[in-house]
């Protein structure tokens, strides 16, 4: 096994997470996108941690999931709040910052 | 040498990025929630490829377990089209791709200039569970109940946002 086969599916993951975060208008989409963001992450994380056969990238990789269910919780209710406030999730109606 | 580590690692590998396109193509927002789990479960299973079995599973509780269900409940309670929708992409959505492929370019070439053709260790030191709460509740005890606190805000958080008042 390589490590690079880990790192540059990660990679791809990561991308496709990117891509998603662009495209995507629904606000529970872009949350799934940041979700393979992540998931991205931790695989670099592991795959480091048998590479220098060491615990802290596994310890690590414990915390992000903690601050991803974390995340998802206060984002989700984010959401939840703009539906309530304006019958919309779709982030293009959220207009007012614009200068 | 470690030819089903390879295949599995292959197989695994072209099912999340199957799924991972899928989530962020399809025009449907509970197929998307359940393409993710299939990516989740992909990364669950290179976790254990990667002998990090408590990952592994900590991954399974609280991304398909806990995750899934926020994801499922949000998208009942913002009624988002249980079915086709095709008003999911922005206007924009095609500018994603140039940056996706340009970020997936220089990643690719770091990654290759930097490991090349490094192998994993095979006999490297088996990390074991006991390793891992020794770690946390060691040096790491002090991020450990940072996180706590951060678990506790996002809770108390959540439910004010979504308080109906």
């Amino acid at each position: 096994m390589f490590v690079n086969q880990f790192l540059i599916l990660a990679a791809i993951l990561f991308c496709i997470g990117v891509y998603g975060v662009i495209a995507r208008k629904n606000g529970v989409m872009v949350l799934m996108a940041i979700e393979l963001i992540l998931n991205a992450v931790n695989l670099n994380l592991i795959a480091f941690s048998m590479r220098n056969g060491s615990v802290d990238g596994q310890t690590f990789a414990l915390f992000v999931i903690a601050v991803a269910a974390a995340e998802v919780g206060v984002g989700l209710s984010l959401v939840l709040l703009i539906y309530r406030n304006r019958r919309t999730i779709s982030l293009d109606d959220l207009s007012e910052m614009k200068g | 040498m470690l030819i089903a580590q390879n295949i599995g690692f292959a197989i695994i590998a072209a099912i999340m990025i199957i799924g991972a396109i899928r989530v962020v193509t399809t025009s449907n927002v509970v197929h998307g929630a359940l393409w993710l789990v299939v990516v989740l479960a992909g990364a669950a299973a290179q976790y254990v490829l990667l002998a990090a079995e408590f990952v592994a599973v900590t991954q399974v509780l609280v991304y398909i377990g806990a995750v899934m269900v926020l994801f499922l409940f949000g998208t009942m309670l913002t009624r988002s089209r249980i079915g086709r929708d095709s008003g999911l992409n922005n206007t924009y959505w095609k500018l994603g791709i140039p940056v996706a492929l340009a970020l997936f370019a220089s990643m690719a070439i770091a990654l290759v200039d930097s490991f090349g053709s490094e192998k994993m260790p095979t006999d490297g030191a088996i990390v074991n569970t006991q390793q891992i709460s020794d770690q946390i509740f060691g040096p790491y005890l002090l991020p450990f109940w940072a996180l706590s606190f951060v678990l506790l805000a996002a809770v108390i958080g959540a439910i004010v946002l979504a308080r109906k008042d």
